[in-house]
């Protein structure tokens, strides 16, 4: 591994705090449904709103989750665990304390595997915790006052904490958008960013080489890959203007603002909150016996890295094009229903990196809103495996498909004029012709100018109007040439 | 007959409606009245008549379609801890005056489902912080066998509604001994469950985990009826057990092997903790103690030493425990989602600082901040983590006593109840009250109060009978054997009956 590079000469250190919204449909300690979007406290129920005499009990379907993102970073899933209360005063914080877990969280170590350029990675995890979101102070002028919408108070988060291991903002988005991938794939997380379902807290600081830990500032709530990059490089710039100038870093909790791309400082240590954490009375610790791991193992989906495997070793694919076939769960499916159905893992692999991955992401769309089935994708790959249809032929066939969102492929293949020649009298015939023709080509030909070969297959093709399967025709000029 | 109906205990209320003696809607309108009448008392703090008069009358006409169950029609008041649809819930506090829960508790649902009949809500310390009734914000309940003393607390307004017969049962709340001493001090019976088998789900929490349901009632057989109904897992409480609803009153019934008419508890040993019986006992409550033992001694039972050799430790202990949790539990009345709101304030720590302020009475503060600084950082192992061992230890205690006996019983308080505002100016001698019945609280064990006889000025004396977990059965077959024994259950102050 090489060393990391230094800016301005100097190295530096992040670790992230990632909140990952858990994919339950109701909240972690009460029956209220998680939906998003709703109009403001109609998904609060009484004990989202700590109505008195209200009490937590524990979301079983939050726990499998964790069990679940535990199992797939191979991480230790505790046997006990502990949910503590975290005590301060907010008005969207409806009881005055959050649930959250403490001195034992469910999930413990593990790591996550990166690659950032040609470098693999390994990142690893301190730990990952449940608890309870808060709910929402709306500060835009609400009749004059703050407004409160408890809708997302009480849903089930889990926090997933790294060890200060990444050393550069690249590291932190690639390591961000692996741990993206993973939830969804797992789906333990719905992983809409804009929605709040996937924010990052990063913890940035930088030092000399070689030295201690500089002190760190945690920059809050990023919610895009791009602001994650933005927010790091900007206070990394931020940190060492102010040792150059001679100025200490002061521990502080800061925030992104993504219309000036700078930070700045929300509170500081001194007016830091005493939590005041302490076991919370109305839950038990979380006892996972070990069946129960057993059992979400069982059930677990294989692995990215484990599919992406399977499919250098099996597919034959090369290592670049494993890992983009399991981009998504979504398009890992796609990618082997279009295998098997049209033979060819190397023509599926590359229709899906090509033109399938240009069209999405022009759109910004993702596998799930691919318009064509898989079927009418493998049909027409088939049509290339089997010499109907030229590579180029086949791509104007796709942009009608695309357009139409499926259709008949033979059909168009005719309708077009797109087939090839397979009657090999027919092309021979022409062949021939083109021989007989351009004799000084011929001439070139055998006096060993391969320029001229190509020459003559172009007239093949031009004389075949384009049908003329071109390895066809190669073989056909060069047999009768030989 | 009329005259005789506030009398009768639950069983009793129970036979005479089935029998058709009286109805439901008579019964209620009789007790209603005394409750009007007893106005000076300040055990109620909400009623309702025409909402009592109703689930009587739906009580008399389930009865007439012969569905009555043993409870259905027979009356009961609430704790003003439990939240109640229909009338206020305020835990004795400024702070949800006129709150209107949207919800029944389950313990007061379960109640009312087996058919009871709600005569509206009782006064209690704010928040059930207190062991005088003293501190409720709505003023003081008072004894009924000596309006100038206090009738015990934190469920002070349950025991002197049941003492003075407003009522012939009452739910209360134990935290740290809230059901058993107002029942001593009053002169009924009481009953904290082990921790778990009362749903909290609607009980405005003190201390999670150490607040616990109960009923007070006139009788052991009274306790167990109602236990049995307010009982069981409840899935809205993770602390409650899971485990199948109990017959408390066919345990209490269930005669003990080799029991006789004569000695109901032949070979019940009952263990009496050194520590229970100190030299600064009051006379009077160790003379009525001694005597009830040795009506237990007659009854067949065998009395063997024991020692709970942390008793005095309890106190600290639960000092730092029960406030560090109710520091917490309290965050909650902020002035932002109910409750008290101050009228004037500047931002939003104003806000807080000044509802917070006008709101919780000077106990609950003084908890608040004993709380808050024993969670703090810095304090937190130092206080509230080695009082988290020390109950371990106190827990251990108890177990080893259980190896030689199958009850320990002992006085329930040091004294008899005291005159209204004698320990206003020092908390900490109050506190220091709490010495007999917080040992098993911080246990989890089981308690009862049972009326045992009388000391100075008159005032009742109780004995505490402790079980081990979930041994409920046997607490109550012991109580009901000395009950059947004695009268001193059936008495009641002399201005009760007169009225």
């Amino acid at each position: 591994m090489s060393a990391p590079a230094l800016i301005r000469g100097f190295e530096v250190v992040i670790g992230l705090e990632t909140h990952a919204q858990l994919s339950t449909r109701s909240k972690i300690f009460s029956g209220a449904s998680t939906q998003f979007g709703a109009a403001p406290n109609t998904q609060a129920c009484a004990v989202d709103l700590a109505l008195p005499g209200t009490l937590p009990v524990l979301n079983r379907g939050a726990v499998e989750r964790a069990i679940r993102f535990g199992l797939a970073v191979q991480a230790k899933v505790a046997p006990l665990s502990i949910f503590a209360r975290k005590n301060y005063f907010y008005p969207d914080l409806p009881k005055g304390y959050q649930i959250s877990q403490y001195e034992i969280p469910v999930v413990q170590g593990g790591h996550v595997d990166i690659r950032v350029g040609e470098q693999n990675k390994r990142i690893h995890l301190t730990r990952a915790h449940l608890e309870e979101d808060a709910g929402k102070s709306l500060h835009e002028d609400y009749a004059g006052c703050t407004g409160i919408d408890l809708n997302r108070a009480g849903t089930p988060l889990l926090e997933i904490v790294t060890e200060p291991d990444m050393r550069s903002s690249a590291e932190a988005v690639e390591y961000a958008k692996a741990l993206h991938t993973l939830v969804v794939w797992l789906g333990v997380c719905d992983g809409n960013m804009q929605e709040g379902s996937f924010r990052c807290d990063a913890n940035v600081s930088v030092r000399r080489p070689g030295a201690e830990l500089g002190t760190r500032r945690e920059v809050k709530n990023l919610n895009s890959f791009r602001f994650l990059q933005q927010a790091i490089d900007f206070e990394v710039q931020w940190q060492i203007d102010r040792i150059e100038d001679g100025l200490p870093i002061e521990q502080a909790t800061v925030l992104f603002d993504p219309d000036t791309g700078e930070t700045r400082a929300m509170r500081s240590k001194e007016d830091a909150h005493d939590y005041r954490y302490f076991p919370d009375p109305d839950l038990p610790p979380l006892v996972i016996a070990p069946e129960w791991v057993e059992q979400v193992r069982r059930d677990m989906p294989e692995l990215p890295a484990a599919m992406a495997q399977r499919f250098q070793a099996a597919d034959g694919l090369a290592a670049a094009d494993a890992v983009l076939m399991t981009q998504s769960l979504a398009f890992a499916r796609y990618y082997e229903a279009l295998r098997d159905a049209c033979g060819s893992a190397k023509l599926a692999a590359n229709w899906l990196m090509g033109e399938v991955s240009k069209r999405l992401n022009a759109q910004a769309a993702d596998i799930a809103d691919m318009p064509l089935p898989v079927q009418t994708l493998a049909a027409l790959i088939r049509r290339i495996v089997d010499g109907t249809v030229s590579n180029n032929g086949a791509r104007q066939v796709f942009d009608a498909l695309w357009a139409a969102a499926g259709g008949d492929v033979d059909a168009l293949i005719e309708a077009r004029g797109l087939r090839q020649m397979s009657d090999a009298g027919a092309l021979e015939a022409i062949v021939d012709a083109v021989i007989a023709a351009n004799a000084k080509s011929v001439e070139e030909y055998r006096a060993g100018k391969d320029k001229a070969f190509n020459a003559l297959v172009g007239q093949v093709m031009k004389a075949s109007k384009g049908k003329a399967n071109p390895a066809q025709a190669n073989e056909l000029l060069k047999r009768k040439l030989g | 007959m009329s005259s005789a109906l506030h009398d009768m205990g639950v069983a009793r209320l129970g036979r005479a409606l089935a029998a058709g003696e009286v109805s439901s809607l008579e019964l209620t309108q009789h007790l209603l009245t005394r409750v009007a009448a007893f106005e000076h008392l300040g055990a109620f703090l909400a009623r309702d008549t025409e909402l009592s008069l109703a689930q009587a009358r739906e009580a008399d006409a389930c009865r007439a379609r012969g569905q009555a169950q043993s409870l259905t029609g027979v009356p009961i008041a609430h704790k003003d801890i439990f939240v109640t649809r229909g009338l206020a819930s305020t835990a004795g506090s400024k702070m949800l005056a006129g709150y209107a829960s949207p919800f029944d508790a389950t313990v007061v649902a379960r109640l009312s489902a087996a058919g009871m009949v709600t005569l509206g809500k009782l006064n209690c310390d704010e928040f059930a912080m207190g062991s005088a009734n003293e501190n409720s914000a709505f003023g003081p309940a008072k004894n009924p066998w000596d309006l100038q003393r206090v009738p015990g607390g934190s469920s002070g307004g349950s025991a002197a509604a049941v003492a003075a017969r407003l009522v012939p049962a009452a739910t209360g709340t134990d935290t740290g001994g809230s059901i058993r001493q107002p029942a001593s001090f009053s002169g009924v019976t009481g009953i904290k469950p082990t921790y778990g088998v009362c749903s909290r789900y609607g009980m405005i929490a003190f201390a999670s985990s150490l607040d616990q349901a109960g009923p007070l009632a006139r009788s052991a057989e009274d306790c167990a009826l109602l236990l049995s109904a307010m009982s069981g897992f409840d899935e809205r409480d993770a602390t409650s057990a899971e485990r199948a609803p109990q017959d408390f009153h066919a345990q209490m019934l269930t005669p003990r092997e080799g029991a006789t008419a004569a000695r109901p508890l032949q070979g019940l040993r009952i263990g009496l903790p050194s520590e229970f019986f100190p030299a600064a006992l009051a006379a009077d409550v160790n003379g009525a103690v001694r005597a009830a033992l040795a009506e237990f001694e007659k009854l067949g039972a065998t009395l063997v030493g024991v020692s709970l050799p942390r008793t005095e430790l309890s106190i600290p202990v639960y000092y730092i425990i029960a406030p560090a949790e109710a520091s917490s539990n309290l965050s909650r009345f902020d002035g932002v989602k109910f409750g008290h709101r101050a009228k004037d304030y500047s931002d939003l720590r104003s806000m807080y600082e000044r509802t917070r302020a006008e709101g919780f009475g000077p106990e609950v503060k003084r908890r608040i901040m004993i709380g808050t600084y024993v969670l703090s950082h810095g304090y937190y192992d130092a206080y509230y983590l080695q009082a988290q061992k020390l109950r371990r230890m106190i827990a251990d205690d108890f177990q080893a006593c259980f190896k030689d006996c199958d009850l320990i019983a002992g006085p329930v308080a040091p004294t008899v109840a005291w005159k209204i505002g004698e320990q206003h100016d020092d908390p900490v001698k109050a506190y220091l009250a709490d010495i007999f019945t917080l040992p098993g609280s911080l246990a989890g064990l089981p308690g009862m109060s049972v009326p045992a006889g009388f000391g100075e000025g008159g005032m009742p004396v109780g004995l505490q009978l402790i079980g081990n977990y979930f041994d409920e059965g046997r607490l109550l077959h012991a109580a009901h054997a000395f009950q059947q024994a004695t009268d001193f259950h059936s008495r009641a102050p002399a201005g009760a009956s007169a009225a």
